[in-house]
């Protein structure tokens, strides 16, 4: 009994059981931060939109975001995903998401921007009711922390009408 | 190492390390950077090991006493043989 290997082991069993409750009390102050981020999006351009050949209706748009994310960032973030979402209702569902634009932030310095971009990927309905459609634009976003639990959130911005006509 | 020697390294490994992970949190927090923590931490943990896993000779300041062996054969040790034997014969 106490031998050179049982110390160590017995070591290295202590040292990381209180790493894990290091980790644990990291995460549980994410809780203590209270951010309050801010984003604006404004639809510039709408390129094109039209009927596909299976009938759906698909719409191209130039889209400007800009957010101010950077506190959301706590010592214990490693990145946060964000991602823009057009949200309307159908007679088919009473909502539809569709991700028009995401991103990663990998640091509090890139967690302000704005960027001008068209859709990265597609706007397409389940069907053709998009025409004079009302829409929210909202962006979403998901915090990543080195340790614990992560946490979501979205800011819904209102307000967006598609055209009447296809163009 | 010493019985004495056991508890003071046993107590000084769980002291040592709870120490070093305050610090560590402590810094981490209060410079909000997650890798000093554990950079502090692991460093703890090496300054650790080397304090209570190796067998130093503080560990030994209290070495048992045993009797010489021609001493204790002088005091033999109480017989317990007579009740054993007849336990011994039952379960036969």
């Amino acid at each position: 009994m106490h031998s050179f290997v049982y110390r160590a082991n017995a070591v290295l069993t202590f040292a990381v059981t209180v790493l894990a409750l290091m980790c644990a009390i990291a995460s549980f102050s994410d809780n203590l931060n209270s951010p309050s981020p801010s984003a604006d999006v404004q639809v510039l351009n709408i390129n094109w939109f039209q009927k596909s050949t299976q009938g759906n209706d698909e719409v191209s748009m130039t889209l400007n975001i800009s957010a101010n994310l950077q506190s959301l960032f706590t010592w214990n973030t490693k990145q946060v995903f964000v991602f823009l979402a057009a949200e309307y209702e159908t007679p088919q569902n009473s909502l539809n998401q569709v991700s028009l634009w995401d991103g990663i932030i990998p640091s509090k310095e890139h967690a302000k921007f704005g960027i001008h971009t068209t859709n990265k990927y597609r706007f397409t309905d389940q069907g053709s009711n998009l025409r004079g459609k009302q829409y929210n634009l909202t962006l979403h976003w998901h915090v990543m922390p080195k340790t614990g639990k992560m946490f979501a959130d979205k800011i819904v911005m209102t307000g967006f009408r598609l055209p009447e006509e296809y163009r | 190492m010493d019985w004495q020697g056991q508890k003071l390294a046993e107590q000084l490994m769980q002291i040592l390390l709870v120490g070093f992970a305050v610090v560590a949190f402590a810094a981490g927090y209060a410079l909000g950077s997650f890798q000093m923590m554990l950079l502090i931490y692991a460093s703890g943990v090496v300054i650790t090991t080397l304090i209570t896993v190796p067998n130093w000779p503080f560990y030994n300041r209290h070495t048992l006493k045993w009797l010489d062996p021609r001493e204790a054969e002088k005091h033999p040790k109480p017989q317990i043989a007579s009740s054993s034997s007849k336990k011994k014969s039952n379960k036969k």
